[in-house]
């Protein structure tokens, strides 16, 4: 470096620089030490992994309930005594209204026939002396309703026109789907705050027995003046080293664990007419795990090596 | 520059260490500690180097009490000390111009100002040479002068040394005192505690004697009388 420039200019650059050299002495010894570094890291990816899998599952689950939510239909029973033209002068009606996207007008006689596919009560429909369905209207709430509030708000609008008997939305048990995926999303949650307690210990006790492998260079600098925060600049480096391969590992986890899970997964999506193309992290959740495994192993590092310095330096 | 008034130390293990000591060390002088082991020298100059705090009375520093110095300015008081140990206390994994660096880097001073100022403290020694060996690879005199290089670097107002011959044989010795001699002529005050009482003799520094604690001697020793010349034989 030139000595041209102002002291202060310099003074900034020299610090940049030591951080930089702790930076790059840091990965060097990690480096130095494969098998150790590997195991620490292995044990963070997993701990970081676990509910980042479970969170990117939720999430794939969450979007496809969505998705049925959203093409669910709601049935309005009409009073057994309106006829079917009067139904399609309704259905036309409602096709006016901004918050439908589309009406199916349901015949009796289409009821009864779908009554008689679908039931398994085929040869008892058969018995009935005449057909006791209403025609029934499906309506489609249009795209931009949001689900829940919204389409609630549509069905009992609709509830009370007149010549409905009862209405109905079909996605009920996708609601109480969501219900057990909020819950899921709690529970992981839960799972990763205890999870990543884990990985604050890891870390911490990797950099505790680094520090007492170099209590004697600790010790020294001490002696000469140094400040806390210089000593314990590349114990904090090396714990962000560790959050963040940590995070990169258990990223690639994640992405493996939903390439493995596609197959089965599309084969119950399957079951239930649907389609799931499971998705890994998004760019903002893939930053998140680096950034959370990289504060994860820098406040586990900042415990330890402020605990080493506190008995090191009772003064 | 040192001024202690009624220092006392007790470790709560092993009772008093330092009992009412008091004592002043003016700007520029060079004295001498000297006792047997266990008569408080050490930790003297750990009290003054703030590695350790007195029970009782007050020490300054450069007009500075040290009972009223917040935690956070005691790495810039010892970085106005410079330590000298028996053991040297260098950092193996590091070169020679690397330990000697090390007050300065952690002073955040620039690094072109670093080279320089390291070289300089290698040159008064005259380790310029060895400035990239490592310290494991030098003599046990060599690896002093790496140590007071060290020291020095920072341009300590004070030094304080600590047993800094203990492990050298007494040629090496004479070469590090007059090493230190040569600091105390630049105007820095040095503190250093010994066993060798030819050598304090030698130099004819003020001398200040340790008992069990107790400060029970505060002198300047005569040289030692030349010896006699051998008679004629007749």
């Amino acid at each position: 470096m030139s000595a041209r420039g102002p002291r202060w200019l310099r003074c900034l650059l020299t610090w940049a620089g030591e951080h930089r050299r702790a930076a790059t002495e840091t990965i060097d010894r990690l480096a130095r030490a494969p098998l150790g570094t590997l195991m620490t890291v292995a044990a963070i990816a997993i701990a970081l992994a676990l509910p980042a899998t479970l969170l990117a599952i939720t999430d794939n689950l969450e979007a496809l309930a969505d998705d049925w939510r959203r093409g669910a239909a709601l049935s309005l029973f009409l009073a057994p005594e309106l006829d079917e033209t009067t139904a399609e002068a309704l259905a036309a009606a409602l096709r006016l209204r901004i918050d439908i996207d589309r009406v199916d007008v349901i015949s009796r006689a289409q009821g009864l026939a779908e009554l008689r596919e679908h039931s398994g009560l085929g040869s008892a429909v058969e018995q009935l002396p005449d057909n006791p369905l209403p025609v029934v209207l499906g309506v489609y709430p249009a795209a931009d309703l949001t689900p829940g509030d919204d389409v609630d708000a549509l069905l009992a609008s609709l509830a009370v026109l007149p010549g409905v008997d009862f209405a109905q939305a079909d996605a009920q048990w996708i609601r109480r789907l969501n219900a057990i995926l909020s819950l899921l999303r709690e529970g992981v949650l839960l799972l990763g705050a205890m999870l990543a307690l884990g990985v604050v210990l890891v870390v911490g006790n990797t950099i505790r027995l680094e520090t007492e492998n170099r209590r004697d260079e600790i010790q020294v600098m001490d002696l000469v003046g140094a400040t806390g925060a210089f000593i314990r600049r590349p114990f904090l480096y090396a714990g962000a080293w560790y959050g963040l391969l940590g995070g990169l590992l258990a990223w690639a986890l994640v992405d493996a664990a939903m390439w493995l899970l596609q197959a089965p997964a599309g084969r119950v999506a399957a079951l239930y007419d649907a389609e799931l193309q499971l998705t890994a992290l998004d760019l903002r959740q893939s930053l998140s795990l680096l950034g959370v495994g990289t504060l994860l192993g820098v406040v586990g590092s900042r415990i330890a090596v402020g605990r080493h310095l506190a008995r090191l330096r009772p003064v | 520059m040192i001024e202690l008034a009624h220092v006392s130390k007790r470790y709560p293990e092993r009772g008093d260490a330092l009992r009412d000591l008091s004592f002043r060390l003016e700007a520029g002088e060079m004295a001498f500690l000297t006792g047997h082991s266990g008569a408080g020298k050490s930790t003297l100059l750990k009290l003054i180097g703030l590695l350790e705090r007195p029970s009782h009375g007050s020490i300054r520093v450069g007009g500075e009490d040290l009972a009223r110095l917040p935690r956070r300015r005691i790495p810039a008081h010892r970085r106005r000390i410079g330590m000298v140990f028996q053991d040297h206390r260098l950092l193996a994994g590091r070169s020679v111009f690397d330990n000697v660096a090390l007050p300065l880097v952690t002073a955040g001073m620039p690094r072109d100002e670093i080279g320089r100022r390291v070289r300089a403290a290698l040159d008064q020694v005259g380790l310029l040479k060895l400035e990239r060996a490592l310290p494991l690879t030098l003599s046990s005199g060599e690896q002093q002068r790496v140590g007071i290089a060290r020291a020095v670097v920072g341009r300590p107002e004070v030094i304080l040394a600590d047993e800094p011959t203990g492990n050298l044989d007494p040629d090496l010795s004479r070469e590090i005192f007059r090493l230190f001699e040569r600091f105390h002529q630049l105007g820095v005050s040095l503190l250093i505690a010994t066993h060798d009482l030819a050598l304090i003799r030698a130099m004819g520094h003020r001398t200040l004697v340790l008992k069990q604690g107790r400060l029970v001697a505060d002198a300047i020793p005569r040289p030692p009388a030349p010896q006699a010349a051998p008679e004629p034989v007749s």
